[in-house]
């Protein structure tokens, strides 16, 4: 393999030398006068694994689709690996597509829809057979292969689809919602399985799910998208810790979100008046606000601590009484419902045994740092 | 459960009829079976038992099945056939006839059938009905309606030598072609319409699923579209294969003498020599010609369904 894949700590877009490897430049699509992609700008790094995100019907699909070559961008350029791609025809982009809807051949075996890519290449019936038969492996369908498509169930079909779109090795794989219909087991054996395939072939990988637990796993970065847009690009820690907007605060992990309005900073903390906390916000400065602007404060559930007892030397305390406990094995979701009627949503390890756990109706303390707050204004 | 049957006065006539075994399902199956019976399997009694008698100058013009308190059976009429040359090759000649022109018909409808599918919804319903618009006027009329345009002194070749691409009209009338052409442009529709309501389920992401394997057009064409339109093809072939084997109209107005078909042999035995059972013997065998190939290929395919 000519070129290095990406190692773990390499960083290239963070490197402003770095040549992308995918270019995309304003590209919008419109259906009638829909945009369904609308104004996309985006650079993807060799080796990456870069996953979208977003709600239903964001746009996500017909951007792959525009990177495969199966729909034509109404404006802007896409560019793989320094080639303006506008007048490729998608049977000779060095790119290949999982379809969202799988897309096997019907009338083909499981066998000779994986083996299809090869032989248009003009790979020896052989070798190709022998790749097939590793590839099958892979996805731990070696015993299916002579069956139809119709005659395996749904999470097997996505895996031939997989295997289908993998055993080409091109320089930029297309996944649409890869694992969507897999069992939680399969489907962690499977995103190992995609990593290790990123990291050992140096393979770009453009990957779409609906999972944000998926995207935080498997990716070197995450996209994140809203009505045809990209809101935010970063790496998963910092999509999660860092959202720019409500939207994307909201949409990965869940969060509690407070309404308020800038008051003044004190010294090294800012505050912020939240007549729904029922207390005075404090927070880590945040630059360029005025006074009195309209912000929301998020706050992770697992950043606030639940006690019977009011803590001491917490910026921020607040009062409330249990409403529900969710119990998930590692850990417990509690509601919380503070005297203005909002319920907060918190999370509390069950790992240590000190006392009696907390439950229904009982009065409580919700206290967090100035640090876990996140100020948002839009 | 009792008590309901007992109140219900529709319940217990059903279960009346349910004991001399007319159920509703029954009864469901009952109509179209009965139509089948009168229709089909009756006439083709009545001329299985004709091909099985002599002819006689009689009304009917055969002899008849019980006579002398015996029943009279005769295979000489089959015996007939297959030693007068003239059968066999009629025979064989609309076979031929038939397949060379279900292939055209398949040439020319493929792309008609696959570009109809594709076109968009307005345009594609009056493609369609553009398809089906001929059936508004009599068969018979269309097909005089060639005749005028093939004939020495006809459309096709005034407007040929106007244009000055020939000097001498051609003779196409009273030809085995203007029979091809004439059946084939009667049957197209027969063969656009199936493949029609195959190609437009023809999931588009198949064929982007394969160009994006890296495969062209054409290998898309023949690897995918070919084989998943597999059902439609048959379906069209066998509608315009079967009824252009026992053609008789096409060939009697546009054909020639030298035009040999089975249908036109079956019209001189019946109405000019009054030979009804040599006339019933052709029909039987032109049927069992027609349905053994049909339950082969039909048991192949619900074969290759499964494997
Ligand atoms: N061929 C088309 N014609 C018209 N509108 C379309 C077409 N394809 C997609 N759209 C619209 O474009 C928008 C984006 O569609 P897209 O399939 O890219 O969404 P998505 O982000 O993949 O959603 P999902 O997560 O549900 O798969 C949707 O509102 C959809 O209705
Ligand atoms: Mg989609």
């Amino acid at each position: 393999m000519a070129e290095l894949p990406l190692a773990a700590d390499a960083k290239p877009w963070k490197d402003s030398a770095a040549v992308p490897f995918i270019r995309i430049k304003n590209i919008t699509k419109k259906f009638g006068e829909f945009s369904a992609v609308d104004d996309i700008t985006l650079d993807i790094y060799k080796g990456e694994l870069f996953c979208l995100l977003g709600g239903s019907g964001c746009g996500k699909s017909t951007l792959l689709r525009m990177l495969a070559g199966l729909e034509t961008p109404t404006s802007g350029t896409i560019e793989i690996d320094g080639q303006d791609v506008a007048d490729v025809a998608a049977f000779d982009r060095p790119t290949n597509m999982m379809f969202q809807s799988y897309a096997l051949f019907p009338h083909m075996t499981v066998e000779k829809n994986v083996i299809y890519g090869l032989l248009r290449e003009g790979v020896p019936k052989a070798e190709a057979k022998d790749r097939v038969a590793d590839m099958l492996r892979l996805v731990k369908l070696q015993d299916f292969a002579k069956r139809k498509p119709h005659q395996l169930s749904g999470g097997q079909q996505q895996r031939v689809a997989l295997a289908r779109s993998l055993i080409k090795q091109p320089k930029l794989l297309l996944l649409d919602e890869p694992l969507a219909a897999l069992d939680k087991k399969l489907r962690e054996e499977t995103q190992f399985e995609l990593i290790h395939i990123q990291e050992t072939l140096g393979v770009t990988f453009i990957v779409v799910t609906h999972d944000q637990e998926e995207a935080m796993t498997l990716s070197t970065r995450i996209g994140v998208m809203k009505d045809g847009k990209i809101v935010q690009v970063g790496e998963p820690p910092q999509i999660y810790e860092d959202p720019n907007s409500r939207y994307v605060a909201d949409f990965i992990g869940s969060v509690n979100m407070f309404e308020g309005t800038v008051d003044v900073a004190v010294s090294s903390t800012l505050r912020i008046k939240s007549p729904e906390a029922g207390i005075d916000l404090l927070v880590e400065p945040v630059e360029g606000l005025k006074a009195n602007q309209n912000v929301s404060v998020a706050i992770r559930p697992e950043r606030i601590t639940l006690t019977r007892h009011k803590p001491d030397g917490a910026a921020n305390i607040v009062e409330g009484g249990v409403v529900e406990v969710a119990y998930l094995g590692n850990l417990s979701v509690y509601r919380v419902k503070l005297a203005s009627g909002k319920i907060l949503k918190v999370t509390k390890s069950n790992l240590l045994h000190d006392e009696e756990p907390i439950s229904w109706d009982e009065k409580v303390f919700l206290s967090w740092s100035n640090a876990a707050g996140i100020v948002l204004t839009t | 459960m009792t008590a309901l049957r007992a109140t219900s006065p529709w319940r217990k006539t059903a279960a009346l009829l349910a004991r001399f075994g007319l159920t509703g399902r029954a009864l469901v199956i009952a109509v179209p079976m009965l139509w089948l019976l009168v229709f089909f399997l009756v006439p083709f009694l009545v001329v299985l038992k004709i091909s099985f008698a002599d002819p006689m100058l009689a009304r009917p013009p055969y002899s008849p099945l019980f006579a002398d308190g015996s029943i009279q059976v005769t295979i000489g009429n089959y015996a007939y056939l297959w030693e007068d040359s003239l059968y066999i090759n009629a025979y064989w000649s609309s076979i031929k006839i038939a397949f060379f022109s279900t292939v055209m018909a398949l040439l020319i409808g493929y792309p008609m059938a696959y570009y109809i599918a594709r076109s968009p919804e307005p345009k594609r319903s009056l493609l369609l009905l553009l398809i089906v618009l001929p059936f508004w006027t009599s068969f018979l009329l269309r097909v005089y309606a060639w005749i005028g345009i093939l004939k020495t002194k006809g459309v096709l070749n005034m407007v040929l030598m106007k244009i000055g691409l020939i000097d001498q009209p051609l003779i196409i009338m009273q030809t085995d072609v203007a029979v091809y052409i004439g059946i084939v442009y009667t049957y197209l529709p027969f063969m656009i319409l199936p493949l029609y309501a195959n190609l437009v389920k023809l999931d588009n992401a198949m064929l982007e699923a394969s160009a994006d394997l890296g495969a062209k057009p054409m290998a898309t064409f023949f690897r995918i579209t070919i084989p998943l339109s597999m059902p439609g093809i048959v379906a069209g072939s066998m509608l315009v294969f079967i009824p252009a084997i026992g053609e008789f109209v096409i060939p009697a107005l546009l054909g020639g003498p030298d035009t040999l078909m089975i249908g036109k042999v079956l019209w001189t035995e019946f109405f000019s020599n009054r030979d009804w059972p040599v006339a019933s013997a052709v029909a039987i065998a032109m049927l069992i010609l027609l349905v053994i190939p049909i339950m082969l290929l039909r048991m192949a395919q619900s074969k290759g369904a499964d494997t």
